[in-house]
Formats: structure tokens, C-alpha cells, sequence
């Protein structure tokens, strides 16, 4: 040892160093787009309960377990939790954002094509927290 | 060098016994055991989710018990233990001194982690590992939730009274002609983790504490419906366990550093820049707890901090990487078992790392977080690096316990077997997190990419299944019958061995 010279290895550091800045820098660049939020969103409240999803819209109607919404429309849901935590997640739309009582969580998403979605409950909540799903259906827009 | 005495002894003269290998046998049988136990009940969940609906598996509760019991005892029981196995055998020998610094201290620090099993297996908790409140409060069951409870606090006293032995043994009883500079890295693995183990415990020690008041109703920390916050325990639990990480994974690296330099009949590429990476990584450690919680509702700015403090973990573990693959270049290697399985592990350590950094990202972390894919990635950790280099490292000193020879051809099945199930398993985790299956569910909808990614991960559990049974067979049979080793040279490598201080070695 001793008197070998270590250049390969500060080269190789050097990459690493550069790789990882640009990740962060990409991660966020797109991290502070994503949330920012536009600002005609309609608002839905959302609250998890073991073991399931209920939704309220602007105009009070409420839903259980299904949530309709209309495509080009940008939606901002409050995320609540009426007893443990939960995770309020839509993986087709990266939606995701913890439930935690006591607290209000926001996340903001705009579908862009009618569909139906998957929701699910993300963090580990107890007995049927394999089963906390609902159905998100993306919507011809009304107008 | 024989780390045994060869003399048959009685089992309660061992039991009893405060030398430092006698407490090493004993933490390494123990923390065996259940690696066996926890790997069973990794197959039964394996099997469960082989397809939609219950399988072998009756209900929920039973599955998420099983699940929780598996993460505590692999970590926990199995981990922990088997690297205090390896430093009560060699950190000693490695800095010259007759035993640890305090052999009573020692043994009583083994004899903590049977009762602390006791207790975790017979509650058999439901709260995942994480014993994540309100849930851990209000809803878990006790009393499994309390005996998981005071089965953790035993441990980590455990983990505390190990972490000063090898603290005080390594700076304070190393021989006086050797400077701390001459230490070998294995000994520097144990001195940085053990290091870091005394910084973070004590968090989550408070932080179970807490939690047992609230379980009792006495308090409310982490209990909103008394005004108290959730999150303070995340915080609090993750300040200790993401530099646990660390704890967990610089011990395997340090045993890949015995082995890789041996085998590659080289010395090793920068005993500097490895201890400089260990240094640097337990620093680096404590900057990046809060990764695990981007979906809590942190804001823009915590985020970003704590994927920087993330970020800047790489570049020490890449160090290593480097070193190891610097060290083969152009070495004689010799492909012994212990060698394949370092070799896999660096591989499977590069692999894990990789997916590390997709995880710290921001953006991505919510198309990742709680769900198969991180299951995939920390097992890429825990079992591709800190099992695969804790495994190697056992047949490295199966010769130097036992006395004995493993059988060479039975370790390389093992080897192969354990690999192509590892990959097929937890790569395969990795693509199911991106088709959004949650992790921790008994059950799920039967949506065909999900099924067949199932399938083919429970398989590759089933292929790591059989090729523990070949390794257990191998080191039953051959402890007692396997051919008597030359303890001078058991792997045939010719030479002197190679100590990092020792690089003069004038034959190469």
C-alpha cells in the first residue's frame, strides 16, 4: 500500500458526486412543478377509516368508496383519517399522500382522459387494510 | 489460527462461559435459529400471496402477524446478532487482546436476546415493525403489542451494552504497538456501527417508552384523540433506525473485507479510503432519516433536505464498491464459496444502492413508497448484501470453529441457489411496486400482471427455501463429520494471509 497512487478512485467519487447532483437537481426541478398548485381547483374532502374512503365534494355531495370526477379538471383532495393512519393513493395518477388524524394532508392531480382507477390504502392500517379500495371514475366533462 | 477450543466440553461449560468465543458460538447458534424461524415464515407468506385469495394462510390478522414477526426477527434476531457473532470472534484476535474489554458485560448482553425473542415470538405483534401509532395505541392487540414492546427495549440495552464493549475493546485494549491506523477494516466496521448505536438507540428507546405510556393510556404522545402527534413518533423512530441501517449493513461490508482481499490473494486496493468510507457513512447516516416520510405531508423544503442528506450517502457506499472491485483487478482469485457469496453481495449491494437513489428522489419516491418496491429494495439490502456477506463470512470461519471442512460443492449450490432466488424474488418486488401493489396486504385484486409477478417472486422464495435446507444440512453434517481442515490454510490459498497492515507481504 502506501505509496500507490489513488486516482482512479477520486475520478470514480467524482462521477458518483456528479451523478447524484443531477439526480437531486432533476428530482427537484420536477418535485417543485408537481406541486404547484393551479388555481381554479375544486377542492374534495377525503377521509380514511378502517377500513375504507369517504368523499366530499365542493357542492356536499358525498361519496363512499367511489369518487367521480371530470377529465381536464384539476382537483385538489384534503386528506383526513378518522382513527389510524392511512394512505390515500391513486397509483395510475401518482396521487399519494399520507392520512393522518389530527392532520390535513393535500395533494393536488388533473386527469386528463375519462377512465376508471384504482384507489387504495397505501399505509398498513390494520385488519382489511389489504381491502381498503375504491374506484375512481374519470368523467366525460359535463360542459 | 483456531477460534475454538477443540476439546468437547459440556454444553452448560460453554452456556456458562464469559470468553469471548464461547458468547461468539452462542450469539452465532442463537441468531441461526432464527434466521431459520424468520425464513420459514418468510415462505409462508410467499406461499400466501402465490395468488389472489386466502391460500395457506387463514385470515388478516394471522398474516400481518406473521409478517411482523418476520421483520423483527430477521432483523433484529438474525442480524444483530450474527455480527456480534463475527466481532466477539475476531475483534479481539484483531487487536491483539485476550478477550472483549468486558466479558461479563459481554455475556450479558447475549443472554438478553433469548428472553427478547421469547417475548416477540410468543405475543406474535401485528403492528409491522414500525409499531406505527395511532394504530400501535389504539388498535393492536395486546398483550402481543406490549410483549413486542418490551421485547424491543431488551434489545436495544442489548445493542447498547454490545456497542461499548467493542467501543472500549477496539480503542483502549488494542495492543500498544498498534495504532489505530493498523486496525483491520473488519474491526473499523465494528467501531463505526457500534458508534452510530450509541448515537441513535437511545431515541427509539424514548420512543418505545412513549409508546408503552400510550398503549397504557397514561399519556398521549403519539395519540391525537389527547392532543398528541403521530408524526413525533416517525421522526423519532426513523432518527434511529435509518442510521440502524447503517448498523446493519457496515458490519456485512467489513466481513467482505476480510474475505475479498484473502481470496483475490491481494491486498486490499485502500485500506484508507475504506475507513474513510465507514467514517463518512456513520456521519452521513444520521442526515437522512426523514426520506421515509415525503408522504407525510412534509413541506417542499424538508423534502429537499433530507434527499440531499440522502443523496450524499451514495458516494461513501460507492467507495466501497470500488474498493472491492479495485482489490480483484488483476488478483489470483480463488472462486471458494465465502468468495462467491461476497462477490454476489457486492453485486446485489450495487443493485440495491441503485434502487436507493430512486427512492430519494422526490417525485419518484411517490410512485415507490410503501410499495413493493421498497419491500424489494431493503430486502436487496438485507438479504443480497448483509445475509449474503454474514453467510459467506460463516463459511470463511466455518473451518476456524469447527475445526472442520464444509462441503465445498454443497456451499456452491447454496450459493447459486440463493442467488437466482434472491434476483427472481426481490427484483421481481421491485416491478410489482411499480404496477402499485401496496406492501403489507394479505390479499390483493386479481390483476394479471400482479399474479404472475407474485408467482414468480414465491417461486424464487421457494428456490432460497431449498438452498437454506442445503446449508443447514452442510452445516450439520459437516460440524461433525466433515473432513478435519488445515487450520493454517483451510481454502488452499497458498501464501501468508493477507492482513491489511501486512501488505509487505513480500511473496506477491
Amino acid at each position: 500500500m502506501g505509496g500507490h497512487s489513488n486516482w482512479p478512485e477520486w475520478i470514480y467519487v467524482g462521477i458518483v458526486i456528479a451523478l447524484m447532483t443531477w439526480v437531486g437537481a432533476e428530482a427537484w426541478e420536477a418535485e417543485r412543478l408537481v406541486e404547484h398548485v393551479p388555481e381554479d381547483v375544486e377542492i374534495i374532502k377525503v377521509t380514511g377509516q378502517q377500513w375504507f374512503w369517504t368523499f366530499e365534494h365542493e357542492d356536499g355531495t358525498k361519496e363512499i368508496g367511489e369518487l367521480h370526477v371530470e377529465a381536464g379538471k384539476a382537483y385538489k383532495f384534503e386528506v383526513m383519517a378518522k382513527d389510524v393512519n392511512h394512505s390515500f393513493n391513486i397509483h395510475d395518477y401518482v396521487v399519494l399522500i399520507d392520512a393522518i388524524p389530527g392532520r390535513v394532508n393535500t395533494v393536488w392531480f388533473a386527469p386528463d382522459a375519462p377512465g376508471v382507477h384504482d384507489i387504495q390504502c397505501r399505509e398498513y392500517c390494520g385488519l382489511i387494510h389489504y381491502n381498503m379500495r375504491g374506484t375512481l371514475y374519470v368523467e366525460e366533462p359535463s360542459s | 489460527m483456531v477460534l475454538e477450543l477443540q476439546k468437547p466440553r459440556p454444553i452448560w461449560q460453554i452456556m456458562f462461559s464469559t470468553h469471548h468465543t464461547d458468547v461468539g458460538l452462542l450469539y452465532l447458534i442463537t441468531s441461526l435459529g432464527f434466521l431459520f424461524l424468520g425464513g420459514a415464515l418468510a415462505l409462508a407468506i410467499r406461499a400466501e400471496l402465490f395468488l389472489p385469495g386466502a391460500q395457506i394462510i387463514a385470515d388478516a390478522m394471522t398474516f400481518n402477524r406473521i409478517f411482523t414477526v418476520h421483520g423483527t426477527t430477521l432483523i433484529f434476531l438474525f442480524i444483530i446478532p450474527f455480527a456480534s457473532a463475527v466481532g466477539n470472534y475476531y475483534v479481539p484476535i484483531m487487536v491483539r487482546y485476550k478477550d472483549m474489554a468486558y466479558p461479563k458485560l459481554n455475556a450479558i448482553a447475549f443472554w438478553m436476546i433469548p428472553p427478547s425473542g421469547a417475548l416477540i415470538w410468543l405475543g406474535f405483534a401485528d403492528f409491522t415493525w414500525y409499531a406505527t401509532p395511532p394504530y400501535s395505541i389504539i388498535s393492536a392487540p395486546g398483550p402481543a403489542a406490549d410483549m413486542w414492546i418490551f421485547g424491543l427495549k431488551i434489545l436495544g440495552i442489548s445493542s447498547v451494552l454490545g456497542a461499548i464493549n467493542f467501543v472500549v475493546t477496539i480503542l483502549k485494549c488494542k495492543h500498544p504497538d498498534m495504532s489505530i491506523g493498523q486496525v483491520p477494516l473488519l474491526a473499523w466496521s465494528f467501531l463505526s456501527s457500534s458508534l452510530i448505536i450509541l448515537v441513535a438507540i437511545p431515541t427509539f428507546a424514548a420512543a418505545l417508552l412513549m409508546l408503552l405510556t400510550d398503549r397504557l393510556g397514561v399519556s398521549g404522545f403519539f395519540n391525537p384523540a389527547l392532543g398528541g402527534d403521530p408524526i413525533a413518533y416517525a421522526h423519532l423512530f426513523w432518527f434511529t433506525f435509518h442510521p440502524e441501517v447503517y448498523v446493519l449493513v457496515i458490519p456485512a461490508i467489513g466481513m467482505m473485507y476480510e474475505i475479498i482481499p484473502r481470496f483475490s490473494r491481494k491486498p486490499i486496493f485502500s485500506y484508507n479510503s475504506g475507513v474513510f468510507a465507514f467514517v463518512l457513512l456513520s456521519i452521513v447516516g444520521f442526515s437522512s432519516w426523514a426520506h421515509h416520510m415525503y408522504a407525510t405531508g412534509m413541506s417542499f423544503t424538508e423534502k429537499t433536505v433530507f434527499m440531499v442528506g440522502t443523496l450524499a450517502a451514495v458516494p461513501a457506499s460507492a467507495m466501497h464498491v470500488f474498493n472491492f472491485i479495485a482489490t480483484m483487478w488483476n488478483g489470483r482469485i480463488r472462486f471458494s464459496t465465502p468468495m462467491m457469496w461476497a462477490v454476489g453481495g457486492i453485486a446485489l449491494f450495487f443493485s440495491a444502492g441503485a434502487g436507493g437513489v430512486v427512492n430519494s428522489a422526490m417525485p419518484l419516491d411517490f410512485t415507490t413508497h410503501d410499495t413493493y418496491w421498497v419491500v424489494g429494495h431493503f430486502h436487496l439490502f438485507v438479504m443480497g448484501t448483509i445475509a449474503f456477506g454474514s453467510i459467506g463470512y460463516l463459511y470463511y470461519m466455518f473451518p476456524y470453529v469447527t475445526g472442520r471442512m464444509y462441503n465445498e460443492t454443497m456451499g456452491k449450490i447454496h450459493f447459486i441457489l440463493s442467488f437466482v432466488g434472491t434476483v427472481l424474488v426481490f427484483f421481481t418486488q421491485h416491478v410489482l411496486g411499480l404496477y402499485g401493489m401496496p406492501r403489507r396486504i394479505f390479499d390483493y385484486p386479481p390483476i394479471p400482471e400482479w399474479i404472475a409477478m407474485n408467482q414468480i417472486a414465491s417461486i424464487g422464495a421457494m428456490v432460497i427455501g431449498v438452498s437454506m435446507a442445503i446449508f443447514l444440512a452442510n452445516m450439520i453434517y459437516s460440524s461433525g463429520k466433515g473432513d478435519l481442515a488445515d487450520t493454517d490454510d483451510p481454502f488452499g490459498l497458498g501464501g501468508k494471509y493477507y492482513y491489511p497492515f501486512e501488505a509487505k507481504n513480500p511473496s506477491h
